[in-house]
């Protein structure tokens, strides 16, 4: 049994959660204003006073990964950086989608966790529980809503959305995909740091974990400078440049 | 009562040991500072090769790249200073002004550090900092003191009244004279960065070749104003484009960096002369250029100034000044709260 840190920061949403065993002691989630700075930390503090618990038992700390937000996904991963340098307990990179999914465990339909990416396109992926085991049908990617809707629709399978990809594309959704689309309630589609560290929990339990200083976020996304370098065939890092 | 008095004096003479965090712009650092003092270490992960190649920095490269590097910086900051974290007495870090993204890196990350260790936090101005560098450098320099803070971002003409308390005298109206710098340095084709290139071409030029307007503020005695000697540069450079006449770079790095030397140490005696002060402090990157030291240095000289700078290293941006900032907020009781944020146009006392 294991005590995991859960720490969610990708989107709007700031979550933090302590999973002791197979119980969540305390999850604390707000969807208010892109403030992760100033509340992440202070969300921590008060669950962990609240709950009497001490940071030294636990086991790991698994950090929402990405993709998301560029800025949202470092404020948690230098957190999660920062407690498992300090603490010298690894770290558990949990992909943001995979843990947005698992919000829906059990259910046998396909999942489809949309985040809006902008640029005129969504963060997702595919997943599915088959025989009580959690299946990933297509990686994370970023891609256009249209690109995604179009291989939803070649299934002719039923789909459940969730995320803040939702409300933006609801009506292309409906549109494309009618009756064999359903959103997932208000109580599980959105990210939430318990359901990342349920499934990071189970990724400790099969070792994937790593050091405090080897975690970086997977952004699936250059940024903009590299992209236009890129474009023009230039070397887009000094190692490359050397290379 | 003689036993609360030795308690005290106790408490006075032990040492006290900052681990401070710097991640304002494109170097991640750390350090380890005794008594606010001495360096017992000082890591910088210089970013320059990746920003080169982009011709400037890259605020999301940079702050990728501080996520990457912060943890080890930070552990071998520890391990050359000798010290665990439970050896440490605060964490100081940067929450402005800079790169926000930036920023946050080193911001959420020793605001976790410091939580986790049940340390006190200190918030530290990045220009205090820069100040501060020449705290460790020379021991016997106390506040107060003229201070002339001059980087890529910042040109500040300020009195520092006591550790933490700044006056501000003056400052930039435009373009700060580290950015003036970058802008002409590209404009020659000498690229980034643009400091040393200039500093560099300089040496091989003629000071006098070309005059440059010296700008001034009516009515503002101390504030700066470097636009207008920027452009003159760029309308240089383009006159001689259009005529076909050849320009000598060189002589234009050298005309335009004496301009820039000239107003600031113009502006400087000036201050220290209308309020008495003896001694002038140098700080910021730009401080790490030698004409300009060598220029305030002379003019403080017949003045009977006492003159204080940085040395190189300690001009750049580094963690090592955050933690000598930081170590007297310290002793003065200040701690910020777990909801410290990145603060990317945070003003030196106003």
């Amino acid at each position: 049994m294991s005590k995991i840190l859960g720490i969610e920061s990708s989107s709007l949403v700031a979550s933090v959660a302590i999973l002791d065993g197979d119980t969540i002691t305390a999850e604390y989630t707000v969807n208010h204003k892109k403030t992760h700075s100033q509340t992440l930390l202070p969300m921590l503090d008060e669950i962990v006073r609240m709950t009497e618990q001490n940071l030294e038992d636990l086991d790991a700390i698994a950090v929402s990964g990405g993709p998301g937000s560029f800025t949202g996904l470092r404020i948690g991963s230098a957190t999660a950086k920062g407690l498992g340098l300090a603490l010298e307990k690894p770290l558990i990179h949990v992909p943001t989608l995979d843990a947005m999914a698992y919000n829906l465990y059990g259910c046998g339909e396909r999942i489809c966790p949309i985040m809006d990416a902008r640029r005129g396109q969504v963060y997702t992926g595919i997943y599915r529980f088959e025989d009580n085991t959690f299946r990933t049908l297509k990686e994370d990617c970023a891609i256009a809503l249209e690109e995604l809707l179009e291989e939803l629709a070649a299934a002719q399978e039923p789909v459940v959305f969730l995320g803040d990809g939702v409300p933006v594309g609801r009506e292309k959704i409906a549109a494309r995909l009618g009756s064999l689309a359903r959103f997932a309630p208000a109580q599980m589609n959105r990210q939430r740091a318990a359901s990342v560290a349920a499934l990071g929990a189970v990724m400790y339990a099969e070792g994937k974990t790593e050091t405090a200083a080897a975690h970086a976020p997977e952004y699936l996304r250059m940024s903009q400078a590299e992209r236009e370098r890129k474009a023009k065939g230039l070397p887009v890092s000094a190692e490359e440049n050397q290379g | 009562m003689e036993e609360k008095r030795k308690e005290g004096k106790d408490e006075m003479e032990q040492d006290v040991y900052v681990l401070a965090v710097e991640s304002s712009c494109d170097e991640t650092a750390a350090a380890v500072i005794r008594n606010g003092r001495e360096i017992l270490s000082n890591v910088i992960s210089s970013q320059i090769a990746l920003h080169t190649l982009y011709g400037g920095v890259v605020p999301e490269l940079a702050s990728r790249k501080h996520i990457e590097n912060i943890n080890p910086v930070i552990e071998q900051a520890l391990s050359d200073a000798g010290k665990t974290l439970d050896e440490i007495d605060a964490i100081g870090v940067t929450y402005g002004p800079g790169l926000v993204g930036a920023l946050l890196v080193g911001v959420a990350e020793a605001k976790a550090i410091a939580y986790a260790k049940k340390k006190p936090l200190i918030g530290v101005h990045h220009i205090e900092g820069h100040v501060c560098a020449n705290l460790l450098e020379h021991p016997d320099l106390k506040p107060p003191f003229l201070c002339l803070i001059v980087s890529g971002g910042h040109t500040h003409l300020a009195i520092m009244k006591d550790y933490g308390e700044f006056e501000i005298l003056g400052r930039t109206r435009d373009d700060a004279a580290g950015e003036a710098f970058d802008k002409v340095a590209r404009a020659i084709g000498l690229g980034y960065p643009g400091g040393p290139k200039i500093e560099k071409a300089a040496r091989e030029g003629d000071p006098k070749a070309i005059d440059f307007p010296r700008g001034k503020i009516d009515g503002s005695p101390y504030d700066f104003t470097f636009s207008g000697m920027k452009s003159a540069v760029l309308n240089y450079l383009n006159q001689a484009a259009m005529m076909k006449k050849e320009v000598n770079p060189n002589d234009v790095a050298a005309s335009f960096q004496q301009a820039v030397i000239d107003v600031l140490v113009d502006r400087a005696m000036t201050a220290a002369r209308d309020l008495h002060q003896d001694k002038l402090v140098l700080a910021g990157g730009v401080a790490a250029n030698g004409a300009l030291r060598e220029a305030l240095a002379a003019a403080c000289k017949k003045r009977k100034i006492e003159f204080y700078h940085p040395s190189p290293i300690l001009c750049t941006d580094n963690a090592a000044m955050i933690g000598a900032a930081a170590y007297y907020h310290y002793m003065k009781g200040e701690r910020a709260g777990w909801d410290l944020n990145a603060v990317p146009g945070l003003k030196l006392a106003e």
